[in-house]
């Protein structure tokens, strides 16, 4: 299958897709006439990133044809004879508070009626906030399903010996670092509303689970018992958390309250149980355990009993993440010494490969199920990466500059 | 360009205009304020659990061990009035315990090492131990720390068979955060594949 580097001018963003057009909407994004003044890089060239990376939109050539900027302007027929199924066009002006007017509008090149419209007014500091929230709509009219431009992710920076924990754009821009130690951090996860972050940090000599509000950065050590506390996972309610205790024996699954209170203990194996995460219910438990002699993945409910294995293919299947909808798990796989990213339908058991590097870790779920972030290793280094749900559109989010790690996608 | 918007749309608006709004919030607040306060020096125990912690993360560039005096109470010398646990010629010197590939047992070859430290901690019932796992770094970072976990709590309860109370040990794991030895070869993972013994007076 040949592999099709689509788009290269689409800033620091690589975005691969293999195999062909099928099943991807056709989109003609034309380029928005804008200021001289406007911030960098082009607003098209944000939205398409966008677009692109979900794999679920190809982009028209626009280049050598008309470009539009009102919907009276729009020659149809140039973009059916381009099998563009929608266009985008839209226009920039600058206010004289310094401010940007933004207006865009999608066209249905068939019907040839508004699909969506949308005028804003944005600080030059919410360039890249405009784009996103102009790529959901284009994405949700198109798809049916909310965009996750918007979104946010987390992750962990090693700068040297020195530790960050990030917080960006969905796509890696507006890096925003919450956390700055000489010790490890590892494992960050968003609140389900976002508001608040839990991690691991390694600042005591030992791994101990804290919880940060986003907002002003209070914190509070919400799991420090003897021994090691570690991979704690939100509730969908967000009053919750499952960590990973030794406190009475080896690695086992407690939950406890958001503010440290009310520990229970939920597994009772005397093998490793670790990575919890919720079902999106509230009702079980997803975690990794080698009580079978080899990690694999179990189930189990909140109200605890047994657990149930879920993952038979392989002898190493670990760090997994539940798709919103709670049909599908994404875990990391070895197989044949290579860690990969694995999608798995618990209907029916059936496991796909998606990524098809060696070093892959923490696959996460956007918020729509349609994308998983993942980290892998490219020329040595740590990055972010994003594929799409049939493997075809992979994205790298960060560049090798710095070794990033652990992400996870938030609200 | 005019701007005729259906009613639906403004309200699109409205909303976009909030999330927008949520950028400069997000620019204002994450900053953990606790990230300038000075890292309390000999940050080592566990603070107990549901307590704000008070300990900054980051701080000056001082390497965050700072002084950390220890009382000289003579509790740690032997008969010659030495502290043997640094003396080079002593098993007490040593502290590496190395585990074989997905092994989780102390090779007989620590014995006379892990005897000489439960000795110690017999002795001086106030002496405390960490015992530090740590992994390789192939695959998931927290299912390595919970591998690095077993090899700390294999060292522990081989110590509380030689009778060392469970109120001096304390078993940890660093899983593969952080790394003796930093290659990808075989050696460097075996370096790794390790637990330390390290005294909570050191």
């Amino acid at each position: 299958m040949a592999v099709v580097s689509a788009s290269q001018a689409w800033a620091a963003l690589e975005i691969q897709v293999t195999g062909g057009a099928a099943n991807r909407i056709p989109v003609a994004l034309i380029s928005f006439q804008s200021p001289e003044n406007r911030p960098d890089p082009e607003l098209t060239a944000i939205i398409g990133a966008d677009l692109l990376r979900s794999g679920q939109i190809s982009l028209v050539n626009t280049a050598g044809s008309q470009q539009p900027g009102e919907p009276s302007q729009i020659d149809y027929g140039v973009w059916r004879g381009k099998n563009a199924d929608a266009i985008v066009i839209g226009r920039v002006d600058s206010l004289p508070d310094g401010r940007l007017e933004v207006q865009f509008r999608l066209m249905d090149v068939v019907k040839q009626t508004q699909l969506a419209g949308l005028s804003f007014t944005v600080g030059r500091g919410q360039w890249r906030a405009a784009a996103h929230k102009i790529a959901d709509v284009i994405y949700e009219k198109l798809t049916g399903m909310p965009g996750v431009f918007s979104s946010r992710i987390a992750y962990i920076n090693k700068r040297g010996k020195r530790f960050e924990l990030m917080v960006s754009d969905a796509d890696g821009h507006n890096p925003q670092t919450v956390v700055r130690s000489g010790e490890p951090l590892i494992s960050p996860s968003f609140s389900p509303d976002g508001g608040r972050i839990a991690y691991v940090s390694f600042e005591d000599k030992k791994p101990v689970v804290y919880v940060q509000s986003l907002r002003d950065g209070s914190r509070r050590a919400v799991a420090a018992f003897k021994g090691s506390n570690s991979a704690p996972a939100w509730s969908p309610d967000g009053t919750r958390l499952a960590v990973t205790l030794t406190r009475d024996s080896g690695s086992q699954i407690y939950l406890i309250r958001a503010d440290g209170s009310s520990l229970a203990r939920l597994t009772n194996s005397g093998a490793i149980d670790t990575e919890p995460v919720w079902s999106p219910d509230g009702q079980s438990i997803y975690f990794t355990s080698d009580r079978g002699g080899s990690p694999q993945i179990y189930r189990v409910s909140v109200n605890g009993g047994e657990a149930r294995r879920v993952t038979f293919d392989g002898s190493y299947n670990v760090s997994p993440d539940v798709s919103p909808d709670g049909k599908y798990l994404t875990y990391i796989q070895r197989e044949s010494g290579r860690f990969q990213v694995a999608l798995h339908e618990l209907s029916n058991g059936q496991v796909r490969t998606l990524t098809d590097s060696a070093h892959d870790e923490s696959p996460s779920f956007a918020p729509n199920g349609q994308l998983v972030l993942y980290a892998t290793l490219h020329g040595g280094r740590g990055v972010l990466g994003t594929v799409s749900l049939d493997g075809r559109t992979r994205a790298r989010l960060t560049e090798s500059g710095s070794d990033t790690r652990e992400p996870a996608w938030g609200p | 360009m005019k701007r005729v918007l259906l009613p639906a749309l403004a309200l699109v608006l409205l909303s976009g205009c909030e999330t927008l709004g949520l950028g400069d919030d997000k620019t204002a607040a994450i900053e953990d304020r606790n990230a300038q306060q000075a890292k309390k020096p000999g940050g080592g125990t566990a603070p107990s659990s549901g307590t704000t912690s008070g300990r900054g993360v980051e701080t000056s560039g001082l390497g965050g061990s700072g002084i950390n005096g220890q009382p000289l109470d003579g509790k740690s010398l032997d008969a010659a009035g030495k502290d043997s646990r640094k003396d080079p010629a002593s098993p007490l010197y040593k502290r590496s315990v190395y585990f074989d590939y997905d092994s989780f047992v102390v090779k007989d070859e620590y014995r006379t090492m892990l005897e000489a430290h439960a000795g110690f901690l017999n002795a001086r019932r106030n002496a405390r131990v960490i015992v530090q796992g740590n992994a390789d770094e192939r695959g998931s970072r927290e299912y390595n720390l919970a591998l690095g976990q077993k090899r700390a709590e294999a060292v522990r309860k081989t110590f509380a068979v030689m009778g060392v109370a469970e109120e001096q040990l304390e078993a940890i794991s660093f899983g593969e955060e952080k790394p003796r030895s930093v290659g990808s070869s075989e050696q460097d993972f075996a370096e790794n594949r390790r637990a330390d013994i390290v005294y909570s007076d050191e």
